[in-house]
């Protein structure tokens, strides 16, 4: 039998010669098969599998090679070969190599000389979803204790702050302080107005109907003073400057730089995520004031110029509307939103892994978590203020 | 018959800004050999490669493959070009959210219409090659450096290039590994008549493999030697053989 690559669809010639792979098993009696592959066996054709002379491998005891036809060869009859020499080794049969040339023995040879790693091997296939919906809840719950005890590792970096003990450089702060802060001054101004311009339509919209409405300035001034200011910016912190934590923390570990902290004795948490905190915690409060600063003046711009409200009209019943406590409350909010924007983007910077797709990963997740602590926050500090009558 | 020389690199000049790398690099690689670019730290071999493999354009000058201008033609004939390389880099470069199988295999499913099967056999058969069998299905971050850079090196042979440049091969091996290595990059060279560019400070595998080589000096930013680095040994520059003998002559 003499199988040829004028079967399949790649027939492919050059100059006028065949350039097409034929091989042709040939029983030479007592047991041995000759193998002969002639032609052209690269990996640009359509080279057969091994397994198609599986039925001429039945009475065989030794498999020897004619070679001589052989134009060219490359990886693809190496893995041909390869694929036939394991045929071979489950049906016992021996392997006479003298017939291949010099080049392919010496490389199946090195392929060889490496036993094949079985006890690494595993598998591919995919888990099933109640296997992949078990392990996600199992690793929702380890991760909830990692999360508490970087939160004390914090507590103590704190603690060590205010008795002077932390090992920090002030640069970095002065550096995240102005990362965190001015530079996010464009965004959150953009945001802000956007948010304070919504509010006031949609205010006017409501309190149109009752002829109220000079209270657009009350909702707009206490709306984003108190409540609205420091969730937007918290929600922008977390977007830009949390998944930057991350990330920034995430490529140090992938290159061991925390590890090498860790080796010199000097707490990362100290070093790294202290300042990242403190910045934050300093900078959202006032990023917060300027949010609502610029939520008012969104307000005041379309009271005057769409709904015919006077400017000094306005400001009076903004400045009616105000009070401190307002202010205290929006700058306590700010505050918690930035501490948990930072530890957020700490703790995943931290828990990354040692890839390039881990720091990816890290920097979602910081967002997510980060965006979530927010919610959860504004929720119960909402409840509390109310309780407290604030 | 094409009879212009397999690599040339004419009046090459690298330079950061004012910074002058290199300047004025003649030199041919000629085909099946196994070439080694070395020089000291910071010597600029990593931006020649850069160069050479189409990452970086040079200041000025070109680098020719067959007799063709890589810097001078269109980018799709860039494409064409690059298609005969195949790059080692130092680190492996494997990309992580790939396992080794996945690395080896992209450029296959890429660029051949073999069918999976076939993929599978031939990325299995590389990785053996590298003494990486059985580690199929790992990513990238559960390797060790060693076995990520023979990944690497697993990777850029996947499509039996015709030349293969391989960054600092035997860095961070052990010394068998690295002989191993050396081997194989031997074999390549004599089964495949893959040509191989090497770019190394590595004194084992620069004397145990290099068929020829260029030095290239970090004071005066130019080649100072060409050759068989054997011969450089005996009767290169005083700095070659300086460097060669780790400063003992």
């Amino acid at each position: 039998m003499t199988v040829n690559g004028a079967n399949v669809a790649n027939t492919r010639s050059d100059t006028g010669n065949e350039r097409q792979w034929r091989l042709d098993p040939r029983p030479m009696g007592d047991g041995l098969l000759e193998l002969s592959c002639a032609g052209r066996w690269c990996m640009d054709q359509d080279l057969p599998a091994a397994g198609m002379i599986v039925s001429e491998l039945d009475n065989t005891l030794r498999l020897s090679f004619d070679t001589a036809q052989l134009s060219a060869w490359d990886t693809g009859f190496l893995a041909f070969l390869r694929a036939l020499f394991v045929l071979c080794a489950e049906r016992g049969i021996s392997i006479e190599q003298d017939g291949l040339p010099n080049g392919i023995r010496h490389l199946l040879a090195m392929a060889a000389a490496v036993p094949e790693q079985k006890a690494a091997k595993r598998s591919n296939a995919r888990q099933n979803l109640f296997f992949q919906v078990g392990a996600a809840t199992v690793a929702f719950f380890r991760g909830a204790p990692e999360m508490l005890h970087f939160l004390g590792e914090i507590t103590l970096s704190f603690g060590r702050l205010l008795r002077g003990r932390a090992r920090f450089r002030l640069s970095d702060l002065w550096w995240e302080i102005e990362e965190v802060g001015p530079r996010a001054l464009v965004i959150v101004s953009v945001i802000s107005f956007l948010v304070g311009l919504i509010l006031a339509y949609l205010g006017a919209d409501q309190l149109r109907l009752v002829g109220a409405q000079i209270f657009i300035a009350d909702l707009v001034a206490i709306g984003m003073v108190r409540e609205v200011g420091a969730l937007m910016t918290g929600i922008i912190i977390a977007g830009r400057t949390g998944a930057a934590f991350a990330a920034q923390l995430g490529t140090m570990q992938v290159n061991e730089e925390i590890d090498a902290f860790k080796t010199l004795g000097i707490s990362p948490v100290d070093f790294l995520v202290l300042p990242r905190m403190l910045a934050l915690m300093l900078m959202v409060p006032l990023l917060t004031l300027y949010a609502g600063f610029v939520g008012m003046l969104a307000g005041l711009l379309v009271s005057v110029a769409i709904f015919d409200i006077g400017m000094f009209e306005y400001y009076t019943e903004t400045l009616r509307a105000l009070e401190l406590k307002h202010f205290l409350v929006g700058l306590s909010k700010g505050s918690v939103y930035g501490g948990m924007v930072a530890y957020a983007g700490c703790l995943r910077g931290m828990q990354c892994g040692r890839s390039a797709e881990s720091v990816g990963e890290a920097a979602t997740s910081a967002v997510v978590t980060g965006i979530l602590l927010i919610t959860i926050s504004a929720s119960l500090m909402t409840i509390i203020f109310y309780r407290l009558g604030i | 018959m094409n009879s212009a020389p397999h690599i040339e690199i004419r009046d090459l000049t690298m330079a950061y800004g004012e910074f002058v790398i290199q300047r004025d690099l003649n030199f041919v690689v000629n085909k099946g050999d196994i070439f080694v670019i070395m020089g000291g730290n910071g010597c600029g071999k990593t931006t020649l490669m850069r160069a050479l493999i189409g990452l970086q354009r040079p200041t000025r000058g070109t680098v020719y493959y067959g007799g063709e201008d890589f810097w001078g033609v269109e980018p799709q004939e860039q494409e064409r070009l690059k298609r005969r390389l195949g790059i080692m880099f130092q680190g492996g470069a494997l990309w992580s959210s790939l396992t080794l199988a996945e690395n080896v295999a992209l450029p296959l499913k890429e660029y051949t219409a073999l069918a999976p099967r076939r993929i599978g056999e031939i990325v299995s058969f590389k990785l053996a090659l590298v003494g990486l069998a059985g580690f199929e299905e790992f990513y990238p971050a559960e390797l060790s450096g060693g076995m990520k850079k023979r990944a690497g090196l697993a990777r850029a042979m996947a499509l039996d290039p015709d030349i293969l440049v391989i960054d600092e091969p035997s860095s961070g091996l052990d010394p068998l590994t690295a002989r191993r290595l050396d081997d194989l990059i031997l074999e390549l060279r004599d089964s495949l008549d893959t040509t191989i560019v090497v770019i190394t400070h590595e004194l084992a595998s620069i004397l145990g493999i290099g068929t020829n080589s260029v030095f290239l000096d970090t004071e005066t930013h130019t080649m100072i030697n060409t050759g068989n680095p054997k011969e450089a040994v005996v009767s290169g520059d005083l700095r070659v053989r300086h460097f060669l003998t780790r400063g003992e002559l």
